[in-house]
């Protein structure tokens, strides 16, 4: 199995973040602090600026003003994991569940040397962790879309991630998978990883997340689930609607 | 003849190999675009009096390391890029091949390969390239999986999948030169897509299409060649029409669903 235990603890501040995507602020002035083992849902209606904060957190778009930090426990300890929503994805590219959790261990092969039985194992024990090495010689694209996001987490297992972004990954998912998925995500966040997920999947989120940032554009609130759904801050986000919404959400 | 079943040979492995991923990766346009815009290259090798795949070599690279450059920093889609580089680049070409005095080369030649009349240098090139195509995919092979797969993912994980993506132009841009020797600009992409395309829909996994590719290529081209030489045909056109054929009898017992 995995030769030898590596921490998984991280911690993240965001300061002051603000990113423009074509020249237009996309999210101003965020600001949040994510402890080691923490799963925070990341809230918000469509064009909120969930997707461009996890890309500015992830380093695909510049931060136009504040800071991103990533403290990590050692310097063992893996970076930070993307998973991104199923529209960027390349489903053309006939691969296996096998090969795509193999992705995660790219970055510790360098250029030239292959993935080795010792790769090999942690890829099977992070397929076993997700449930889903029965399925490793399946192609991505025969799997539900449930069991194509546990793939994903477990690529970043392989990985030895410390900060999972996970991309609406509730969506195109029924509510069984969801539950699975959390239920890994809560695993992972039990060793002290930070993960964050976002989704416009208000209903049940006080007993998925341990913490909620909600978004339109800047924080609404952030805070435990049962605390951050008022009226308030359902009406920034939602508008008239969100009012209704409150008595939903939450629960 | 010994020489065109060596270029065949190398040509029918070359272009699908890498062809694979054009193919999976929504790029094969970008065989085509390149094929054309080394004409530049050759005729200034036809001009400077050095063997034009050689002179073709860094054209294609420069302008394959160009298209992802000028999509960056234009903002623009990568077909948007291809379509400026690949228009500008033939149409230099035409002119150099136009207002040169001293060259004596068929501009049907160009267009359409002459495999029989290939030369040592021009095999030579080819065996090197080979060489360094397949050091690169062995080099690349995972980077250029995940980047192939999950563009966004790759790039967070490390700024090596934007190294092998623009390693994958450059191994392209070689055997775009490897195709034009046999095939000719304008058929170099029926060698860079088709046995690719057919495999794609024969087998299940990356690999084996790669594989599969790599050997529908070799029958193509070499078929092909034995067809022009008996009758009397250009070899570009008959290797096409063999790959062709074979796509089409893929496509009517094809084991893969539409993705």
């Amino acid at each position: 199995m995995i030769a030898a235990p590596i921490s998984h603890r991280a911690s993240m501040s965001l300061q002051d973040v603000s990113v423009e995507v074509g020249g237009h602020l996309a999210v101003s002035n965020v600001t949040f602090d994510v402890e080691a083992g923490t799963l925070m849902g990341v809230v918000g209606p469509n064009g909120a600026g969930k997707s461009t904060l996890f890309s500015a957190i992830a380093g695909l778009l510049p931060v136009r003003q504040g800071k991103v930090t990533l403290h990590r426990a050692g310097q063992e300890s893996g970076g930070l994991a993307y998973v991104p929503q199923r529209e960027s994805v390349n489903w053309r590219l006939p691969v296996t569940v096998m090969d795509v959790v193999m992705m995660g261990r790219c970055c510790r092969l360098g250029w030239f040397r292959r993935p080795g039985k010792r790769d090999r194992e942690i890829v099977k024990a992070c397929l076993g962790r997700v449930g889903l090495w029965d399925h490793r010689s399946a192609l991505m694209t025969e799997l539900s879309g449930g069991q194509k996001q546990r793939v994903f987490v477990s690529r970043a297992l392989a990985q030895e991630a410390s900060v999972l972004l996970l991309d609406e990954a509730f969506s195109g998912v029924d509510v069984a998978a969801q539950e699975a998925l959390v239920g890994v995500l809560q695993t992972l966040r039990d060793e002290g990883r930070i993960v964050l997920l976002a989704t416009h999947d208000l209903t049940n989120l006080a007993g998925r997340f341990d913490q909620v940032l909600c978004l339109n554009r800047h924080v609404c609130a952030c805070g435990p689930p049962e605390q951050v759904f008022t009226s308030e801050v359902m009406e920034q986000m939602y508008g008239a609607h969100g009012v209704r919404l409150t008595t939903d959400g939450g629960r | 003849m010994v020489r065109a079943l060596i270029g065949a040979i190398l040509v029918g492995v070359m272009c699908p190999l890498v062809g694979a991923y054009a193919v999976t990766r929504n790029l094969a346009f970008i065989g085509d675009a390149l094929a054309h815009a080394v004409l530049p290259g050759i005729v200034l090798g036809y001009i400077v009096g050095i063997n034009p795949a050689i002179a073709a070599v860094p054209t294609g690279v420069a302008v394959a390391l160009l298209v992802r450059t000028v999509s960056r920093r234009a903002g623009l889609s990568s077909d948007t890029s291809i379509g400026i580089l690949f228009a500008t680049m033939f149409a230099l070409g035409l002119v150099m091949l136009a207002r040169s005095t001293t060259i004596k080369v068929n501009i049907e030649d160009l267009l359409l390969g002459q495999i029989l009349a290939i030369t040592p240098t021009g095999i030579y090139v080819s065996l090197g390239i080979t060489v360094v195509v397949i050091l690169g995919l062995f080099t690349f092979h995972h980077w250029l999986l995940f980047a192939s797969f999950d563009p966004l993912g790759a790039q967070v994980n490390s700024t090596r999948a934007n190294v092998a993506d623009y390693a994958f132009l450059v191994m392209l841009a070689l055997v775009v030169v490897i195709g034009i020797q046999a095939a000719g600009i304008v058929l170099v992409l029926a060698m860079l897509v088709t046995p690719a395309a057919t495999a794609y829909l024969l087998v299940r996994r990356f690999v084996s299409i790669m594989i599969t590719a790599a050997a529908l290529g070799t029958a193509s081209a070499v078929t092909g060649l034995y067809v022009s030489y008996y009758f009397n045909l250009s070899a570009g056109p008959a290797m096409t029409l063999v790959a062709s054929g074979v796509f089409a009898l893929a496509l009517a017992f094809k084991r893969r669903a539409p993705a």
